[in-house]
C-alpha cells in the first residue's frame, strides 16, 4: 500500500514537470525568452505543495511553518517576474516581502508559544 | 555571457526550491520538515536572486537583489530557530524513530 502511494506520487510529479517543460503554453504577457515562461510554473507548482501542507498539517506549526516555506518562495517568484517584463519595482515587493513575512512569523511563533497542544 | 551564467543560476535554484517543498510534504515531523525545507528554499531563493543580480549588472535592480539576498540569509535561519523553539514549548510531539532530545533534558535540570 506504502509502495504503490510512493510510486503514485513520483508518477505524477514526474508528469506535471514534464508537462510543464514541454507542452506549448500561450504567452501570458509580451515575453521574449521561452525558457522563463516555463519557469515560474515550476514556482506555482512548489506553492501548491505549501498550500496542501497548510490545508492538512496535523498541528498549528505545521501551518505556520508552510507559510513561512510559502512567503520565501514568493520572493523568489517576484525576483524572476522581474527579468523578463522589464519592470525593476518587483524587486521592491521581494524585499518588503520578505521583510513582513519575517515580522509575521516571529508574531505567530509568539503566539504558538502560550498555548499547549495535547494530541 | 552574463545572460547563461545567469539562467543556470535560475535553474539551479528552482531544483533547490522543488527539493524543499517536496520534504515539506514528505516527511514525518515538524522539525524534520523545518530541518529539510527552510534551508533548501533559502539557498535556491538566493540563487534565483543572484541570478538575477548577473542579469541586470550594476544597476539599482541588481543592487536591490543583492540587498534582498543579504536580508533573507539573515532573517530565515532566525525565524527557522524560533519557531522550532516555540513548537517544542508548545508540546507537539516528535516522530516515532526519534533518538534523542537534548533540549527536552536541558529543561528538566
Amino acid at each position: 500500500m506504502r509502495r504503490t502511494r510512493w510510486i503514485a506520487g513520483a508518477i505524477g510529479i514526474i508528469v506535471v514537470l514534464a508537462g510543464i517543460f514541454l507542452l506549448p503554453i500561450p504567452s501570458l504577457l509580451e515575453w521574449q525568452s521561452i525558457f522563463l515562461k516555463r519557469t515560474f510554473f515550476v514556482l506555482i507548482f512548489c506553492g501548491v505543495f505549501c498550500l496542501a501542507r497548510a490545508l492538512r498539517g496535523p498541528t498549528p506549526a505545521d501551518r505556520v511553518v508552510a507559510v513561512d516555506i510559502l512567503g520565501i518562495l514568493i520572493v523568489g517568484f517576484c525576483a524572476i517576474l522581474g527579468i523578463p517584463t522589464g519592470r525593476d519595482w518587483y524587486i521592491d515587493i521581494a524585499i518588503a516581502w520578505a521583510l513582513q513575512s519575517f515580522i509575521s512569523i516571529l508574531a505567530l511563533a509568539k503566539y504558538l508559544e502560550g498555548r499547549r497542544f495535547e494530541e | 555571457m552574463n545572460t547563461i551564467i545567469g539562467m543556470v543560476f535560475i535553474i539551479v535554484g528552482l531544483t533547490f526550491d522543488f527539493i524543499g517543498c517536496l520534504g515539506l510534504i514528505r516527511l514525518p515531523d515538524v522539525y524534520n520538515r523545518l530541518h529539510a525545507s527552510i534551508k533548501c528554499v533559502t539557498l535556491g531563493t538566493s540563487s534565483i536572486l543572484f541570478g538575477l543580480f548577473l542579469y541586470k549588472g550594476f544597476s539599482p535592480a541588481g543592487i536591490k537583489a543583492l540587498l534582498c539576498i543579504l536580508f533573507l540569509v539573515l532573517t530565515a535561519p532566525v525565524s527557522a530557530h524560533v519557531l522550532a523553539r516555540s513548537a517544542h514549548k508548545a508540546g507537539v510531539k516528535l516522530c516515532d524513530k526519534t533518538v534523542c532530545d537534548k533540549y527536552e533534558e536541558d529543561e528538566k535540570e
